[in-house]
């Protein structure tokens, strides 16, 4: 960074009156926000999912839908996405513009597998042989769970597109020659959202999938 | 951030970044561009405000309609479907394009210089915010000229009648118009409440601690935290709703094995902060209004903050007290019942403390004061009427009876809009810097205090013999016809005050002949009025330091050790961002995203359903590429360079 830059950074740079930069106070105050919006989706299939268990007669057993597997592998990769994310973080505010770019690729090739995985269990569900899921009927009857689960598994999904493209515009900038340490606090708050998103799947995961083979 | 700075050091001429599509319009921007492109607070909050006032008298001559309907038994001015169309764009109009949208008027334009802030933290969403406002106002009363015209599913819109199949008219759109309205309105209180947030917690003047901060900053935070953490649950509850309707999900249609009642909580989950939305802003501009008029501290300064914080947590757990009929069973409804009945103690510990900070002061009573007045008495006719429904068994007497009606609107009526004109005319001399005639305001009040109890002080008897609410008529016989008169012709009162008012708050912009208000007419106490009226652009010519709670009183009253002292002048000048037609570009991106969806069913003559997504992509293109070019402009800026003793 050139003297002139400096000297405007410290110039201009507002001192706010708790020391925190605006752009993250908003951040945190969107992700609290963002923590109700999530907050409604889970607890509206989690009432849905015991009221309404039969189909037409029969059980629903949803376990002949899911595939867990292939669920686990997507939350792995997903959970391992952070911590390219935290290295990315790491790595602009050593200034080292060369490995945030290689760690904010991996990032998004993560968060685009999980999409694909996302992407492949919707239409794998939806057109499963006799155990149709749709978002409005299970095997033909009309239904809740698809509902519930589809908006709310497509809410995070939405979540994770938008990271996903909101880091791709970050990598195409870092190739323009204006990215500098300055923008460290822009990719800190990227990764913020980033972890969140993270977070919530550490709850959709559970709640949603795993406890339908526990109870 | 450090290309951004950088700029700021550019002269102008230099200043245009090269990503620019049209030109940025610059420094001396006036006329109708420099409305549509502003990002200075305060030509944003007055927006807010006058469209606001707009739609309050739209929503009033919807009242007037319903009020006519009801002048006597089986009357025929509307049907029974307008009567109920009425009735819901009445709700939503008040609710969420008049005392929302006014509350943030006063927010944008006040808070800033309260807090000794030269603008918001980011003053181009507060644009955005503002164009989000005004899109989501035309898009609800766009729905008047679609198939089967506006919604007719009341306010709370419960389902079923949202449902398609229970639908009066084959393929009405109205709920459709009602849900995207409300999520475009929805995304404007989300991100003018983040910057709101973000403004009074970083932004203060050195000094400014957050006990020093003026109460009607405190209830911005407050409402500003209410609204992040309540909003969520409708904009999901809508998401469900707008999914049940366009692409057949179960969530609400009890056929198919989803749950009305689960609407409702979701419904009230939000609707009953919001209930504190809409009246903590009113309460914080009387709490700034009665120390003024008495001339005495407000009394109890903390534990008016500590009340309304109190109000706003405990809001969140007492909404299905607007459900105690639908059959929760007796734990639930004792328990809400129980924390509803708590909630009357901080707003009764408030209404002593303005009663307090009255007691033995030298009492003025010029308009504001008036309202405020007005404000506490009305308010408190309300609020008793609300603990009385917190009462489970008189709850279920009450249920959907006028009793209600008179209950809410004496607390939205007498409570927050008595409080807003309090606003008015207490903060229009520092917005125009010219003195509202004080007979004409004194006459408005006499006129809406008058109008407004004949109104609805009435319904109240009416509910006790049985009128129900939400009913398009009565007949002959019950004995409604005479109170249901005497409210029509106090609805017509009221309404022709608060045109009167709204005629004298615009006028007070372009009458010359308004004698000028000086810095402080009022003598009053907070940051605002240390400095000239109208406020210039910048606000601050020099940063304050702050030394004192309610600092321009204590500038002219307090210790030496008490007074204000100033920032040094910058001779780089005080730094103004530019303005930006990229928050336009974007709002008006969602507002083409909105009705696209909305129209983007059609029925092909073999009967098929074809969807057609070109207009909301098109449109959400735009909406994404305005946010682009909105990152990638950056703040820009020019300076100013006002004089050492400017303020």
């Amino acid at each position: 960074m050139s003297d002139a830059s400096a000297h405007a950074l410290e110039h201009h740079e507002p001192v706010t009156s708790t020391g925190i930069p605006n752009k993250k106070v908003l951040m945190w105050a969107f992700l609290g926000s963002d923590c109700m919006f999530f907050g409604t989706l889970i607890s509206t299939h989690l009432i849905y999912r015991k009221i309404s268990a039969t189909v037409g007669g029969n059980f629903l057993d949803i376990r002949d839908v899911f595939d867990i597997e292939l669920t686990s592998f997507s939350t792995f990769i997903l959970l391992a996405s952070s911590l390219f994310m935290a290295l990315g973080v790491s790595a602009i505010h050593k200034g080292n513009l060369k490995s945030m770019r290689w760690m904010l690729f991996g990032t998004i090739i993560f968060g685009a597998i999980f999409l694909a995985c996302q992407v492949y269990e919707f239409t794998h569900f939806i057109h499963a042989p006799g155990n149709e899921l749709t978002l409005s009927t299970y095997r033909g009857e009309p239904h809740v769970f698809g509902s519930t689960f589809y908006v709310l598994t497509g809410t995070h999904g939405t979540h994770v597109a938008i990271g996903v493209f909101w880091l791709i515009g970050w990598l195409a900038y870092s190739f323009t020659g204006k990215m500098s340490v300055a923008h460290a606090l822009d990719i800190e708050i990227c990764g913020l959202y980033w972890h969140f998103v993270d977070i919530v799947w550490i709850i959709i995961f559970p709640v949603i999938y795993l406890m339908e083979y526990a109870l | 951030m450090a290309t951004e700075s950088i700029k700021y050091l550019a002269p102008d001429s230099e200043n245009k970044a090269k990503t620019q599509v049209f030109p940025r319009p610059g420094q001396h921007t006036t006329g109708l561009v420099d409305w549509l492109t502003t990002i200075d607070h305060k030509k944003i909050g007055l927006m807010y405000g006058m469209t606001a006032l707009f739609f309050l008298i739209v929503g009033g001559l919807e009242a007037l309609l319903i009020r006519s309907q009801l002048w006597d038994h089986n009357m025929d001015v509307l049907t029974n479907r307008q009567y109920n169309q009425m009735f819901t764009m009445h709700g939503t109009t008040m609710v969420f394009l008049v005392i929302m949208p006014l509350s943030a008027a006063f927010f944008n334009f006040i808070m800033p210089l309260q807090i000794g802030a030269r603008d918001v933290a980011f003053p181009r969403m507060n644009a955005l915010s503002l164009w989000c406002f005004v899109g989501g106002g035309l898009i609800l009363n766009l729905s008047w000229f679609f198939t089967g015209g506006s919604p007719a599913i009341g306010w709370f819109g419960y389902a079923p009648l949202t449902d398609t199949r229970f639908a009066e008219v084959i393929g009405d759109m109205g709920p459709d118009f009602w849900i995207f309205s409300l999520q475009i309105l929805g995304v404007a209180s989300l991100l003018a409440s983040f910057n709101f947030i973000t403004t009074i917690i970083n932004m203060r003047a050195p000094g400014m601690t957050m006990m020093r901060l003026p109460v009607f900053t405190w209830m911005t935070l407050i409402v500003s935290f209410l609204i992040i953490l309540a909003f969520p649950a409708i904009t999901i509850a809508l998401v469900e709703l707008m999914f049940d309707r366009t692409y057949g999900t179960n969530f609400y249609d009890f056929l198919e094995g989803g749950k009305p009642h689960l609407w409702q909580h979701l419904f009230w989950i939000f609707g009953h902060p919001e209930v504190y939305i809409l009246i903590l802003p009113a309460m914080g501009i009387v709490s700034e209004v009665i120390p003024v008029f008495s001339r005495k501290p407000l009394f109890g300064y903390g534990l008016v903050i500590f009340s309304g914080a109190i109000i706003g947590f405990m809001g969140f757990a007492v909404w299905s007290h607007h459900m105690f009929t639908t059959g929760m069973g007796v734990v639930a409804t004792s328990a809400f019942a129980m924390l509803t009945m708590l909630i009357a103690i901080p707003t009764g510990v408030k209404i002593f403390n303005w009663i307090g900070t009255m007691w033995g002061g030298r009492i003025r009573f010029d308009t504001p004061m008036l309202f405020a007045l007005g404000f506490i008495t009305m308010f408190m006719i309300g609020g008793f009427t609300g603990i009385m429904h917190s009462s489970v068994p008189i709850d279920a007497q009450h249920q959907d009876s006028y009793f209600v009606v008179a209950h809410f609107h004496y607390v939205l009526i007498g409570g927050a809009l008595f409080g807003l004109f309090c606003g008015f005319y207490f903060w229009l001399p520092k917005m125009t810097g010219r003195m509202l005639n004080e007979k004409l305001g004194k006459f408005v009040f006499t006129l809406m205090f008058l109008g407004f109890n004949l109104t609805f002080f009435p319904m109240h008897y009416l509910g006790m013999i049985g009128q129900p609410r939400r009913t398009h008529t009565y007949n002959e016989g019950h004995g409604f016809e005479t109170w249901n008169q005497i409210a029509t012709i106090g609805a017509f009162i009221l309404g022709v005050g608060i045109v009167i008012g709204i005629y004298q708050f615009v006028t007070a912009f372009f009458n010359k002949k308004l004698k000028p208000a000086g810095k402080n007419p009022w003598d009053a106490r907070t940051l605002e009025w240390a400095l000239s009226s109208p406020v210039k652009e910048y606000n601050f010519a020099r940063t304050p330091i702050i030394k004192a709670r309610d600092q321009a009183w204590e500038n002219n009253y307090g210790p030496r050790e008490n007074h204000a002292e100033k920032e040094p002048l910058d001779d780089h000048g005080v730094h103004m961002p530019d303005r930006s037609w990229w928050p336009l570009v974007t709002a008006l991106g969602l507002f083409g995203l909105a009705m696209g969806m909305l129209f983007h069913r059609t029925i092909d003559p073999s009967g098929e359903l074809v969807r057609d997504y070109t207009v909301p992509i098109l449109a959400g293109s735009v909406a994404i590429i305005g946010m682009i070019m909105w990152a990638l402009e950056g703040p820009g800026g020019y300076h100013l360079f006002p004089k050492e003793n400017d303020e």
